[in-house]
């Protein structure tokens, strides 16, 4: 017959009311954070990628170029976060080209609540939208489901709950641009430290007026040392107990033997391009 | 993970009046209520994610023309979406009517999303707006997307702490200063007694001189700091 084929959708509802869950996508059990300060906006975050219980990226980026001075700190689900940025980047510099005009950031969250909540919660980002633009400093969340907040400081991500009490505790007022780091890497250190879904580094974007510093890698609390020993065996460990040496010409008559042209090159089947 | 959905005799049975799973909820105390010059809108601060806080100082009372204000109660993605669009829908009908739409065209232009859309949407909504012709106005849409104009308006799942005291101690054509106390002392119950209510009372009096907004301060039981 010819058309397209529903079966499938009726399994997958009969399942769906049994109770069978759906499949899990991958996503980053996360801490990130932003805060405004006197001169402009900083946002941070954790380095670690998981799906499910493994690391499945140590020392990942979770910080996204929008615009030269519009960055944005993502968790969920990590291709989600990936491409949305992607798009409303994309989107923001067509924007920026046909006004003439320097991209704000209310416009940025506006595009991404736009297109998050068009999808209704299935594109799994969860943002902190940061930027300097002609009117000012600017911080936001904006969730999957494309509600927004305003906030002088903000956290997201499963590790938010350990990063805001660092925020709550310690948050004054009108900043410096140093305080307002220190304060945020400290956010993401507890969210490091408390959070089974966060860990490894921090990454650190400073947004002011003049220029934007991504500062990757900005504090490494979880560096990996030398192994103080190694099981390696010696050479000669093991005893030989016989010794069999078989020749080119032996093993020629049964299975075709190439001469390399010199002894360094490995031998593979069809040798490889590569940069150099 | 817990089935959302049954297996009866007749077929599937999908339940979709439940918040999707970590979806911003705005378990709310808001009103608005007429008063002698007048309307003025009242909203608590909290906005949650389950059981945790995802905003402590939520602005829930969001305008949509000059003196046309909201007060959103449900999810805060859609609250959010459907006044986006009124603004839009409003701000175009100034210009090319050259004249700013009445507090019942908001509110029509509200009922028809709200509506239309009622199936997808779990949007609570109140609107208040003063205008020269009527003066203040208050209407209520409740999830349904029916329309109904009130002398005052409650809502949220706070609301439901607070219908005695609302039903004792209303008077029409009160002062601003009666008005402002009827709405502060309602809020107040509400939040002390709704757990998904909380934070600062947040308020915007609208009269004929234009927008007032007020805030009040729980470390300081309530009292101020009062007109911004």
């Amino acid at each position: 017959m010819p058309g397209f084929d529903f079966s499938n959708h009726n399994r997958n509802a009969a399942l769906h009311a049994q109770g069978v869950p759906l499949p899990k996508a991958t996503s980053t059990g996360t801490t990130i954070v932003g805060c405004l300060f006197d001169g402009g906006v900083v946002i941070a975050a954790d380095t670690r990628a998981t799906s499910g219980p493994i690391v499945a990226d140590k020392n990942c980026e979770k910080l996204h170029y929008i615009a030269p001075q519009i960055w944005c700190a993502g968790a969920g689900t990590a291709a989600d976060t990936e491409f949305t940025t992607a798009i409303i980047s994309s989107n923001l510099e067509l924007h920026a080209l046909s006004t003439g005009r320097k991209p704000r950031v209310v416009t940025c969250m506006t595009m991404l609540k736009q297109h998050l909540f068009r999808h209704q919660g299935h594109i799994g980002a969860y943002l902190v939208v940061a930027g300097v633009d002609p009117t000012g400093s600017h911080l936001f969340t904006v969730h999957a489901h494309g509600s927004t907040d305003k906030l002088p400081y903000v956290t997201m991500g499963s590790g938010s709950l350990a990063a805001m009490s660092v925020f709550e505790t310690q948050w004054k007022n009108k900043m410096s641009r140093d305080d307002a780091v220190k304060l945020c890497a400290d956010a993401i250190e507890a969210g490091i430290f408390n959070d089974l879904g966060s860990g490894s580094n921090v990454d650190v974007a400073v947004i002011t007026e003049e220029k934007t510093t991504l500062m990757r890698n900005f504090i490494t609390p979880n560096k990996r040392v030398p192994k103080q020993r190694n099981y390696r065996f010696q050479h000669g460990t093991t005893a030989v107990l016989n010794e069999k040496v078989i020749t080119r010409e032996e093993i020629g008559k049964y299975v075709t033997v190439h001469e390399l042209d010199d002894d360094t090159v490995a031998a593979t089947a069809e040798t490889m391009d590569v940069d150099q | 993970m817990q089935a959302t959905g049954m297996l009866g005799e007749d077929g599937i049975h999908v339940d979709m009046n439940h918040l999707k799973k970590g979806e911003v909820n705005l378990g709310t105390s808001i009103m608005a209520i007429n008063f002698k010059d007048g309307v003025i809108l009242g909203a608590d601060s909290r906005t949650t994610t389950g059981a945790y806080i995802a905003n402590r100082v939520t602005d829930k009372l969001t305008q949509v023309h000059d003196t046309i204000w909201c007060c959103r109660s449900g999810s805060a993605a859609d609250t959010q979406a459907v006044a986006d669009i009124v603004q839009y829908h409003l701000g175009m009908y100034g210009i090319t009517n050259n004249e700013p739409p009445s507090t019942q065209t908001a509110a029509a232009i509200f009922q028809e999303l709200c509506y239309s859309n009622k199936d997808q949407l779990s949007a609570g909504m109140i609107i208040a707006g003063y205008d020269h012709r009527h003066g203040g106005q208050v209407y209520s849409i409740p999830l349904g997307g029916s329309l109904h104009k009130q002398a005052y308006a409650i809502g949220g799942s706070g609301s439901t702490y607070i219908y005695g005291y609302c039903d004792s101690y209303w008077q029409e054509n009160m002062s601003e200063a009666e008005g402002i106390q009827f709405v502060k002392g309602a809020l107040q119950e509400a939040i002390k007694w709704d757990g998904s209510s909380g934070g600062v009372i947040r308020m915007v009096v609208l009269t004929a001189s234009g927008a007032q907004r007020h805030l009040y301060l729980p470390d300081q039981a309530y009292k101020g700091p009062g007109k911004q």
